[in-house]
């Protein structure tokens, strides 16, 4: 699918540990884990613990780990003959040399691609579009491979979090690039800026014009207090790093789920999202933190719960999907909360290994914007969807009744003889029949896309799953050979002592 | 003369002294020494606890008749093993409570013992001779009060350990000691917590696992079995992770972890003896402060006990100077020889983990294709 292998072409580097040379093979470690895969469970990342100690290969050997992976280096366009093709993710990486997490440091603080490191993250400017442009052979060929699975005209990607401004006022902005072929679009390919409040505007817009007809909308990723106040306040650790990149990643997820929907690719705001310059800022977007969000949705559900009219399922189809959906919520709330103790060991190895200098560095993390917080998110939003068809069967019913109610009035109308207000009667009655067949009609279709959507979710996290899974085990294997290839470099050295 | 050094050699060749298992025993732990006879002809077989341990420690410290034994840098001999004692004596014993049927363990006690028989001024005794080759207990054997006035160390601890030095050689090494002493302590330490770690990592590597495969649904249709399909398989690579950890677990532990348990225990070992010395210098020069302020009729034997402070004090020195080599070149090659084994150990598992996961992550590709 192209759009997941778009992402995976967007190398992204947690910053590394400073000094040594040999980190360098460490912060690669994490370069084909892509974030996706590292979210699920941990992907390989440094603990940039400001440690000094570490192990140094000699210098025979210390070129090596440098060589063996400068052309997994995803360096900025200045080295992009080496590197695959793909945008360059994070600001806060740069592969040139061993001082990059300071150089990652000025990044977030200074707040413009003004480093010599990425010359090609101007904002305006012919890099970025040929940049864009060899990835574009890339995804056609994809494309050409995926043809018999799917069709995809659009890929999008999330890169470059830069923090614009100072202070408490502070934003991280994010770029917002587009390959395509669809004629909707005024270019091929574009980029814009967009900060995070724009991604939550986006869905509320979505959210008022689409679910109502049953469709899933995908939830965006949670707001974050804590994180955004490192961010703001400009601490340039490990944490805040770590935090906008897993924004970024959480965000360019949410975008690609948002245009892979058929129809809420067709809707003019998402367009615009992807194309306009400046969009109004948008400012209703307090209800939409995680806890918010779910609590909306509870209440949702809850509210239906209380009806009394019980919904006559001629079609047990939609009574066993909600089960389903259910159960499934609450089995990958549970895989999350494991996962969840996981990371937070690794990030206690990371801290305890980091005296030694072992190979195996992993950095966990306890933001929320995972994959699989991600498909939490989204069962929530498929019971909203399952809610919207009872809502529009409530009101078919109701209608019916109402519908009923009117024609006894008239009954008794015509037997009390009164015509003036008999024919006001056969108005409504007419009016209520006209809404209860367009109830009807609505209710069908409400059930006929839901179905759809529901159907389609599932295709979509299996295979979402998969390739994330598949890259994180990928992953994975590369570090597991270079943590090989760093013993058998070292143990020569342990002989030669003494 | 002669017949007595051929009667105090060991009859055991030291290298070959093996402490192969521990077998529990309700609240204690028998061990069983193995060692070659030097003759060639045969193995001696003998069953010891820690308190047989400790009487030969005890015999090696009252051997007044070696002289100037207080220069000895006794090998150290690992705390009693705690069979069902708290987390934090546990954490206390460190590395070598935690290797799997106390394997680590019987390899410090075999060090232990390999260093007192290489020891020449320690293998004479008849009690190790006892140790490795006698079919009865020795641990029940009243031992000669230790030399070691240990209490009253202890006490005066404080002033004399600061006590400057009169020999340079000396005063470095003690400064050396001190410094290296609190540097393998911390290194042990935070080893042990790394691999501590990592045990808790392969414990929730298996809660994770199991939580997978809870979420293998029950519907057949295609897209339910394929996230089916996945959950299982991704439990199967979790599963892996969790071996992995616990394989890396302990290699650390039975080899840089042991090695380091040896070096921090070496090293106090060493600032034992420099601090007996220590003690010997302050009593020499006591004894001559009396000896000058004597009165007359007291004189000649204040000056008996000089000379026989000073003496002894050379005694020390001596032995502790050819000690101090030999300790040396010892830890040296201990410690190595650990970082080598740990190396190759890792690189070993390291490879192993990886071919596996090589062929899980095929299987992985090859699902629903």
């Amino acid at each position: 699918m192209s759009q997941t292998d778009m992402a995976a072409n967007s190398q992204r580097n947690p910053p590394p540990f400073p000094g040594s040379e040999d980190q360098d093979p460490l912060s690669e470690m994490a370069d084909g884990d892509s974030d996706e895969g590292e979210d699920i469970f941990v992907g390989n990342r440094n603990p940039v613990a400001a440690r000094t100690e570490s192990f140094q290969p000699n210098t025979a050997n210390g070129e090596e780990p440098a060589d063996l992976f400068s052309e997994e280096d995803s360096g900025p366009a200045a080295r992009s003959s080496n590197s695959p093709p793909g945008y360059k993710s994070s600001g806060v990486h740069s592969d040139d040399d061993s001082d990059l997490f300071a150089e990652a440091s000025m990044e977030l603080a200074g707040g413009g691609p003004s480093t010599a490191a990425k010359p090609s993250e101007a904002e305006a400017g012919p890099s970025p579009t040929t940049r864009k442009s060899t990835t574009q052979p890339m995804s056609m060929e994809q494309l050409e491979e995926d043809e018999v699975k799917d069709n995809f005209e659009l890929d999008v990607a999330v890169t470059n979090p830069e923090k614009i401004g100072d202070g408490m006022n502070a934003y991280m902005a994010y770029k917002v690039s587009t390959v395509t072929t669809l004629p909707m679009f005024r270019n091929r390919t574009f980029s814009v800026w967009r900060r995070f409040s724009d991604f939550l505007g986006l869905y509320e817009k979505l959210s008022l014009k689409h679910s109502l007809n049953g469709c899933i909308i995908p939830p965006p990723p949670e707001k974050s207090v804590v994180g955004m106040t490192k961010v703001k306040v400009g601490k340039e650790d490990s944490s805040s790093a770590d935090f906008v990149e897993r924004r970024r990643a959480a965000l360019e997820r949410y975008l690609q789920r948002v245009v892979s929907h058929p129809s809420l690719l067709q809707d003019p705001d998402v367009r615009e999202f992807l194309e306009r310059d400046e969009l109004p800022r948008a400012v209703s977007t307090q209800a939409l933190s995680g806890a918010g969000f779910l609590k909306m949705i509870n209440k949702a559900s809850d509210a239906v719960n209380k009806m009394t009219i019980k919904i006559n399922e001629s079609d047990t189809w939609f009574d066993d999907k909600l089960q389903e959906v259910e159960s499934e919520e609450l089995q990958l709330r549970k895989l999350h909360t494991v996962v969840e103790s996981l990371v937070n060991h690794r990030k206690e190895l990371c801290g305890n290994t980091a005296v030694f200098a072992k190979s195996i560095a992993m950095l966990g993390t306890s933001e929320d914007n995972t994959l699989l917080a991600d498909y939490i998110r989204l069962l929530g939003a498929v019971r909203g969807c399952f809610e919207q068809r009872m809502k529009a069967w409530q009101r078919w019913q109701e209608s019916q009744s109402t519908l009923q109610k009117k024609r006894e009035a008239e009954a008794k109308l015509l037997w009390a003889n009164k015509p003036d207000k008999l024919q006001q009667a056969k108005e409504e009655i007419t009016e209520w029949e006209g809404k209860v067949t367009q109830y009807e009609r609505d209710f069908d279709r409400i059930s006929v896309t839901v179905r759809k959507e529901v159907l389609r979710f599932e295709k979509e996290k299996s295979k979402d799953f998969k390739s994330q899974l598949v890259k994180y085990l990928e992953s994975f294997l590369q570090s597991q050979q270079r943590l090989i290839k760093f013993w058998e470099a070292f143990l020569p050295e342990a002989k030669a002592i003494a | 003369m002669m017949e007595e050094d051929r009667e105090g050699l060991l009859r055991v060749s030291a290298h070959t002294i093996r402490v192969t298992e521990a077998v529990r025993d309700g609240d204690s732990l028998t061990f069983i020494v193995i060692s070659q006879k030097l003759s060639g002809s045969g193995e001696y077989h003998v069953a010891r606890t820690h308190e047989d341990f400790e009487w030969l420690q005890q015999c090696l410290f009252s051997q007044e008749e070696v002289p100037g034994v207080l220069g000895v840098i006794f090998p150290p001999l690992p705390a009693k093993p705690h069979l069902n004692a708290s987390t934090k004596v546990l954490k206390q014993l460190g590395f070598l409570v935690m290797g799997k049927e106390w394997c680590t363990y019987c390899k410090a006690l075999e060090i232990y013992l390999q260093q007192v028989a290489a020891n020449t001024r320690l293998n004479k005794n008849k009690c190790l001779e006892n140790f490795l080759t006698s079919s009865d207990a020795p641990g029940q054997q009243r031992v000669r009060k230790s030399i070691f006035n240990r209490l009253s160390q202890a006490v005066e601890g404080l002033r004399k350990e600061g006590h400057k030095d009169v020999d340079d050689f000396f005063q470095t090494e003690r400064d050396n000691n001190f410094t290296l002493t609190g540097c393998s302590k911390s290194a042990t330490e935070r080893f042990l917590d790394v691999v501590l770690t990592e045990q808790k990592l392969a414990v929730a590597c298996g809660h994770l696992s199991t939580c997978l495969h809870l979420c293998v649904e029950q519907r057949d249709d295609g897209t339910a079995q394929a996230f089916s399909q996945i959950c299982v398989k991704l439990s199967e690579v979790v599963d892996l992770m969790k071996k992995n950890f616990e394989n890396v677990a302990e290699n650390n532990l039975s080899t840089l972890g042991l090695g380091l348990d040896l070096e921090t225990r070496y090293q106090e070992a060493k600032k034992e003896m420099l601090y007996r010395r220590t003690c010997k210098l302050v009593e020499l020069e006591t004894a001559s402060k009396n000896a000058e302020r004597a009165k007359p009729i007291r004189k000649a034997a204040m000056d008996d006990l000089k000379m026989k402070s000073e003496k002894e004090f050379d005694q020390i020195s001596g032995v502790a100077k050819q000690e101090i080599a030999r300790f040396h070149s010892v830890h040296v090659k201990l410690l190595h020889q650990a970082l080598i084994l740990w190396c190759e150990k890792q690189l070993e598992t390291a490879k192993e983990t990886s071919a596996s996961y090589s062929q899980h992550l095929q299987a992985f590709k090859d699902l629903g294709e």
